[in-house]
């Protein structure tokens, strides 16, 4: 199905909260939209005033430099207002429920909610209660949208297509929303995922969707297209999950060696930060004729704002095929 | 397979051909069980068989190959114990690589895997490597080592156990105790079926048998000594199949002694879950009466059982249930054991009782010799994936040429290991080792034979 870029209420939902529920056009609309903004954020003018009076407001609950500054200039260079809370400066510490802080934001008539929490589901709980448009940042282990539409729209300006590569997710699926939410949107788009890690770091029936699961970087990375790092979440493991970082790195972290199976021009991508020498070896992450960790980043802020614009501006869904997600 | 480079290696000069002829070839994997004769080429078998240098109607060996005339006695495959306690690194006054090594070869065994209850624990590359540096060196029996589970053992961070494969550990246990916390547990199994590899558990719920220090049940209570209840075995054998069956992990309970863990195995088994167990001669040949008069020397880990126990192992060990017999060789010195029963050491010698006392399931028409053997060979190397017991072309001349009928009596104190602790002490046995060859070498060999 082709769509008019410029028709926005061709992503027919008031929220973007996960990638699992959207369809190929709409995750294609997405991507078209976010490309026309790839340019103007190489421009010395980067600002346009699309979103002019509109009130963004940025709402961690987790620390975030990357995401949050991605979504703050994504918001700023549409000409909206943008308002950064964060939980260290929040009533949240004085005993504020999610939903109570949720009333009281919108007691002040934002436009779109940039949530980040902790916790899966907290920002399909958030949007129940607001009136406004809410763009998930990463909830929990659950999903983190705007991470998988960037990750697709570097691979696919890279290899034209996603539909038919071979993808290798690597390391703390468990832990990672990047992981869920990148298997929803490349399996929708047609590409073919593996997971490769320690049997501990694998969740209990991640193969029903539709991923094939390895143990074995070698196996694993064979013949495969793009090579997805995740980063090992230390901070969320309570218990051993693999017995020593050296061990971790000997078997699972990404080197030269291991890389020797997959195609030639197999991309190297990390949603960063990066634990280097941990799951990804300095010198692979440091090698720009295959690494484009930086291009994802670049390409987060494309994305964010094509979010930001869609959710933000006043579309017709009226359309029967609406569905809140 | 493994190859950790462990096997007895030069500068030791090669041995020459040596042929083996007059033998009763008994070798479960091959299925021979008939006289014959096997010729050893340097450190490994290079022909076997009931036809080998047969001339007319006696033998007739070409010049320049030694003969030793086995005399109609039994050539098996060297035996294969797969826990076998070491005090070395750490503990050497109870035995060390070398007495072990001694003793182990007097008993026919010619590999053995030890547990890594040493000090320092096996739970790091370099003590894997000094182990089997050391064994390499002695030229004695081959040692393979398990690596921890956990770090010191201490059931609560895993140990290296990818690393610890890639430097020669077999499997991986915490040894003397029970890996007991069940969250660990699943960890460490999920973790290990990453890499295929073998868990060992020694089953027993600590919880339920803190302070015991017998078999619960009457006996126990009228010597006033305080139980461990055959159910403290029993749970951890069913949640550890439980977990097991969660992760996929191929595991093995070591030394089952009890009739309900023998049955709860025999269902997950039939399940198709990769479940292995084995169990040491004193589960089948003695009971909880052993302890007689507080005779710590039959004080163990887990404890002697009842007698319908008993029974219930000889029957596992009979319909296949019970894969392997294994000595669970652990010395203790004189200290360790001369005070009152509550205060002495778990544990026994057993590297040089293993044949007679496995060779007594035969001898009680329990299971024939060639089975009884293969309890001691093929069977264990097969759980252990190691190269060892059978006699195949091209493997290693590990060999065990025994009596099986000849009878001696145990006698603490006459043993070839340094610690004398066995529970078997002046019980008539049937079956010795005549000869033991390493890599085609003989390292053993009785005083009377030569």
């Amino acid at each position: 199905m082709t769509t008019d870029v410029s028709d926005l209420s061709a992503y027919p939902h008031r929220h973007l909260l996960g990638i699992e529920g959207l369809f190929p056009h709409e995750i294609s609309f997405l991507l078209d939209r976010s490309e026309t903004y790839v340019d103007q954020n190489r421009m010395d003018d980067k600002k346009k005033s699309t979103l002019r009076g509109r009130t963004i407001i940025n709402l961690f609950f987790e620390n975030s430099t990357r995401t949050r500054t991605s979504f703050e200039l994504a918001g700023k260079r549409l000409g909206a207002d943008v308002i950064n809370m964060s939980v260290a400066s929040s009533s949240i510490k004085k005993g504020e429920t999610l939903i109570d802080t949720a009333m009281t934001l919108n007691a002040m008539h934002p436009d779109v909610l940039v949530v980040r929490h902790p916790d899966s589901g907290a920002a399909k709980l958030l949007s129940e209660k607001v009136n406004c448009a809410v763009v998930s940042g990463g909830d929990g282990s659950h999903e983190h949208p705007t991470q998988a539409l960037l990750d697709a729209l570097t691979i696919r300006r890279r290899r034209g297509d996603l539909a038919g590569l071979q993808v290798a997710i690597c390391g703390d699926v468990l832990h990672s929303r990047v992981a869920r939410s990148n298997i929803h949107l490349l399996n929708t788009m047609g590409a073919r995922v593996r997971l490769i890690a320690p049997r501990t770091l694998i969740p209990a029936g991640i193969e029903h969707m539709g991923v094939e699961v390895f143990y074995d970087m070698t196996e694993g990375l064979k013949d495969c297209d793009i090579v997805m790092m995740l980063r090992l979440q230390k901070e969320r493991m309570q218990t051993s999950f693999f017995p020593s970082v050296r061990e971790y790195f000997h078997f699972f972290g990404l080197d030269y060696e291991k890389l020797s199976v997959t195609k030639p021009d197999a991309l190297i991508m990390h949603p960063g930060p990066m634990n280097r020498g941990i799951e990804i070896d300095s010198e692979v992450a440091d090698d720009y004729g295959r690494s484009v960790i930086r291009e994802q980043v670049e390409m987060g802020v494309a994305v964010r704002m094509a979010c930001l614009e869609i959710l933000g501006l006043p579309r017709d869904l009226s359309d029967s095929t609406v569905r809140d997600l | 397979m493994i190859t950790p480079g462990m096997k007895a290696t030069p500068p030791r000069e090669l041995p020459g051909k040596t042929a083996y002829i007059n033998a009763h070839l008994v070798d479960p994997a091959n299925g021979l069980d008939e006289i014959g004769a096997l010729l050893s080429d340097g450190e490994s078998i290079a022909d076997v068989g009931p036809d080998l240098f047969r001339g007319g109607s006696g033998w007739s060996v070409p010049d320049g190959i030694q003969v030793i005339d086995c005399a109609g006695q039994y050539l098996s495959p060297g035996f294969v114990d797969i826990r076998v306690e070491v005090g070395e690194p750490g503990q050497e006054h109870k035995g060390t690589l070398a007495s072990v090594g001694r003793a182990a070869t007097g008993g026919g065994i010619t590999t053995m895997v030890c547990l890594p209850n040493t000090e320092p624990v096996i739970d790091d590359m370099s003590v894997v490597e000094f182990v089997a540096r050391r064994a390499r060196k002695l030229g004695l029996t081959k040692v393979y080592p398990y690596g921890a589970l956990t770090k010191g053992t201490n059931g609560q961070e895993l140990a290296e156990i990818g690393m610890l494969r890639e430097a020669g550990a077999v499997a991986f246990t915490d040894g003397t105790h029970a890996t007991a916390n069940a969250r660990v547990m699943a960890q460490a199994m999920s973790y290990a079926a990453t890499f295929d590899l073998m868990i060992v558990q020694h089953p027993e719920e600590p919880q339920l048998t803190e302070d015991g220090v017998m078999n619960q049940g009457e006996l126990c209570t009228r010597l006033g000594l305080s139980g461990i209840p055959p159910e403290a075995e029993t749970i951890m054998v069913e949640r550890d199949i439980r977990l097991a069956k969660m992760t996929g992990v191929r595991l093995h309970f070591a030394h089952i002694s009890t009739a309900e863990s023998v049955d709860v195995i025999r269902k997950a088994r039939a399940a198709g879950l990769p479940i292995t167990c084995d169990t040491a001669p004193p589960y089948f040949a003695l009971n909880e009466t052993a302890v007689g008069d507080y005779r710590t020397f039959s004080k163990l880990s887990p404890p002697l059982r009842s007698e319908q126990d008993r029974q219930a192992i000889v029957a596992a060990l009979v319909d296949g249930t019970i894969d392997a017999i294994a000595s669970d060789h652990s010395p203790q010195d004189e200290e360790a054991k001369r005070v009152p029963f509550a205060q002495a050491a778990f544990g026994g010698v057993g590297l040089n009782t293993l044949l007679p006392l496995t060779l007594e399931l035969a001898h009680n028409e329990h299971i024939s010799i060639m089975d009884a053997i293969a309890l001691i060979t093929n069977r264990p190397a097969d759980l252990m994936d190691l190269p060892a017991g059978r006699l195949t072309v091209g493997m290693a001349a590990d060999l065990t040429l025994f009596d099986a009928q000849r009878g001696w009596k145990v006698d603490s104190g006459k043993l070839l290991s340094k610690s004398q602790n066995t529970p078997f002490d002046g019980r008539p046995v049937q079956g010795m080792v005549l000869r033991t060859v390493v890599d085609g070498r003989t390292v053993f060999q009785l005083d009377d034979e030569a």
